[in-house]
């Protein structure tokens, strides 16, 4: 009888569910382990307890103390912040221009622009660099916003284009006839239909920026313009590696990116799928 | 509210395609007047003019007796319903029926009592806070009615309203439009084509084909005397029965195939144009209706068919039959699959709902000679006078 309906506990239990239950904990774990190594006493660190014992504050006071980790926080949020405003302002006047204005050359427009987004980081640090050291920009924000703008406006436009197109032309021609000019009409009438666009192209602009660790490193080295990552890079001295701190630090920097991932979760799903299926 | 008026309107697209021919159509102000003609026919780029999303080539528009030609959509002061109702999906009903409201500054309280009033109007009171995504298709469409008639506009313009709407809420929704441009009596374009819409909710109504205006005139002008083959075949449902027909000589019968149908006196005297196609070629017309089953011992104007296939209606039947006459089709009248699913001959007669009748019988039709329409074969125009 293989067709036999199962009862109580059973019912839960078959092969998908076995099989998410292995894929969840394969992406959880190490993620565990950073979270639980970070509370763990300097001197547990790098042991194998599983459960941190006793519960330890030390490495996170130690990462904001002993290092400039408050310093390299401040540095990520402001380039991070305002590299994001900046991708998701121009890339949602360029998405309108290239979803909904009749213009020419849309379609080789956003080829290159695609060419540009897959085009590899390392190939254009040499050249950056020289630049930068030209213009006397080495070690300040706009070394890094600049560049990060560049770099994530691509893939923010293709989202939010897509975005603008499925927004029915007769909604801007109601409100052009309701008397919405331009700026009012993109404001009132597209941009709140264009939301999950934007919030996606936000997260995933906020996620790179956050992470970028090449350009920061060459760009910005000195201590007081030094990012997350750099910084974090940086822990400890030519004899020893502080993993306690550096599990702390990077805690602290995974938590803006959980939080908003976290609210935002609805938005980036519907923006990744819009597009997919007609309606 | 406004009178409008079409003065030789032309409208030449960039790629060259002349969507527009020459229009021209007097609205008078609280006229309902529908412009209807096959898909392609120009009748909603027509209306895109009046609004002002699209520029007029050449010709003058004028609303309310004013040029308009150059002004922004919201400077000539219309409402427009569109054909997916383009409701604000982020906004609630409310927020729809009063984002117009909103933009010219209306102080808070008068805005919503204007709201409130629309919703009154169209039923709509208790889905005021909904967004349109909660609402059904028919309350979609009230909405976007709503947020037309709240701006107390000049002119109505609605480009097929109703067709996205399945077939038992259009019979209603077009009542209800109807009524409601009756109510607040404001000058309205409607464009749709769909002609059982066009008869019966136009004041008027303007047959357009290839971007020409065929003929404006009342729903039942337009029925009963179709100035050509175009418009005679396109209005009327079932489609009015055109076939190549020759003028005896003297003018006292037509014939239809191998069938002569005489003509009464009174007939050619009413069209005496007539007599100049004696021993020709025309084209003659019979409305289903005129077609009814001849009673036994009838010795008039007759026409007998076999019987291919019988719609019982209920109140009538639809008896499809077949003579040996050449049937016309006029292009763009009927759809193209109607068309090539119409054998040539076939025609179709309403006849009363108890007539004895089935497939495969040969049955004569009495011929309402009076009211029989006539068209030149080459012009297409309607011979009358």
């Amino acid at each position: 009888m293989r067709n036999r309906k199962r009862v109580g506990w059973h019912r839960y239990v078959n092969g998908v569910v076995l099989a998410t239950i292995v894929t969840a904990l394969f992406v959880i774990l190490p993620l565990y382990w950073l979270i639980a190594s970070s509370f763990k006493a300097p001197l547990d660190v790098g042991t194998t307890q599983l459960f941190p014992n006793p519960i330890s504050g030390a490495n996170y006071s130690q990462a904001f103390k002993g290092y400039d980790f408050g310093i390299y926080f401040r540095n990520s949020l402001i380039v991070t912040i305002v590299a994001t405003a900046l991708v998701l302002i121009l890339g949602t006047m360029a998405g309108y221009a290239l979803g909904r204005l009749p213009m020419r050359g849309k379609f080789t427009t956003l080829v290159i622009l695609l060419m540009i987004s897959v085009f590899p980081e390392v190939a254009v640090i040499a050249p950056l660099f020289l630049l930068m050291k030209e213009i006397g920009w080495l070690n300040s924000y706009q070394a890094l916003i600049l560049p990060y703008t560049a770099f994530n406006l691509p893939f923010a436009i293709w989202i939010l284009r897509n975005y603008m197109l499925g927004i029915p032309k007769e909604m801007e021609e109601t409100g052009r006839i309701d008397g919405a000019g331009p700026l009012r009409t993109v404001w009132s009438i597209v941009l709140p239909q264009a939301l999950p666009g934007l919030f996606t192209a936000g997260i995933f602009c906020f996620t790179a920026c956050w992470t970028e660790f090449l350009m920061a490193l060459t760009f910005n080295d000195a201590n007081n313009f030094r990012t997350i990552p750099v910084g974090i890079s940086d822990f400890g001295g030519n004899f020893q590696v502080p993993y306690g701190t550096i599990f702390a630090a990077s805690v602290v920097a995974v938590v803006p990116i959980g939080i908003l991932v976290f609210i935002f979760r609805k938005f980036v799903i519907s923006g990744l799928t819009s597009g997919a299926v007609k309606g | 509210m406004a009178t409008v008026s079409l003065e030789g309107i032309n409208k030449v697209y960039e790629n060259g395609f002349h969507a527009v021919k020459d229009l021209s159509v007097d609205i008078a102000d609280g006229e309902f007047m529908v412009l209807v003609g096959p898909s392609g026919c120009g009748k909603t780029t027509a209306l895109r003019m009046v609004a002002g999303l699209e520029d007029i080539t050449s010709g003058v528009l004028r609303i309310g007796g004013k040029e308009a030609n150059d002004e922004t959509p919201k400077e000539r002061d219309i409402a427009m319903v569109f054909q997916n109702y383009a409701l604000y999906p982020h906004m609630t009903v409310a927020e729809n029926i009063g984002f117009a409201l909103k933009l010219r500054k209306l102080p808070k309280d008068q805005l919503n009592a204007k709201v409130k009033e629309a919703a009154d109007i169209l039923g709509l009171t208790d889905w005021l806070d909904r967004k349109p995504g909660q609402l059904s298709g028919g309350q979609r469409q009230r909405v976007a009615m709503g947020r037309a008639i709240v701006r107390e506009p000049s002119v109505f313009l609605m480009d097929e309203p109703l067709s996205n709407l399945d077939a038992k809420l259009r019979v209603q929704m077009r009542a209800e439009v109807a009524r409601i441009q009756r109510r607040i009596g404001v000058a309205t374009i409607y464009v749709t084509h769909d002609q059982v819409e066009a008869m019966t909710m136009g004041d008027r109504v303007a047959v357009l084909r290839a971007g020409i205006l065929q003929q404006c005139d009342t729903p039942q002008n337009l029925y009963d005397s179709p100035d050509n083959i175009f418009v005679a075949a396109f209005i009327g449902s079932p489609a009015q029965n055109l076939y190549d027909a020759v003028v005896a000589e003297g003018a006292r019968s037509v014939k239809l195939g191998s069938q002569e149908v005489e003509l009464p006196e009174a007939v050619v005297l009413k069209r005496p144009g007539l007599r100049a196609y004696a021993g020709k070629a025309l084209v003659v017309g019979l409305r289903p209706e005129h077609l009814p089953a001849a009673a036994p011992g009838y010795t008039g104007p007759q026409l007998a068919g076999d019987v291919d296939l019988v719609e019982a209606l209920g109140s009538e039947l639809v008896v499809h039959f077949t003579i040996d006459a050449h049937r016309v089709i006029a292009e763009g009248a009927v759809e193209k699959d109607e068309a090539a699913a119409t054998a040539s001959g076939e025609g179709v007669a309403r006849v009363a709902a108890k007539t004895p009748v089935k497939v495969g019988d040969r049955m004569t039709f009495g011929v309402d000679v009076e009211d029989m329409q006539f068209f030149d074969p080459k012009t297409g125009l309607a011979i009358r006078g």
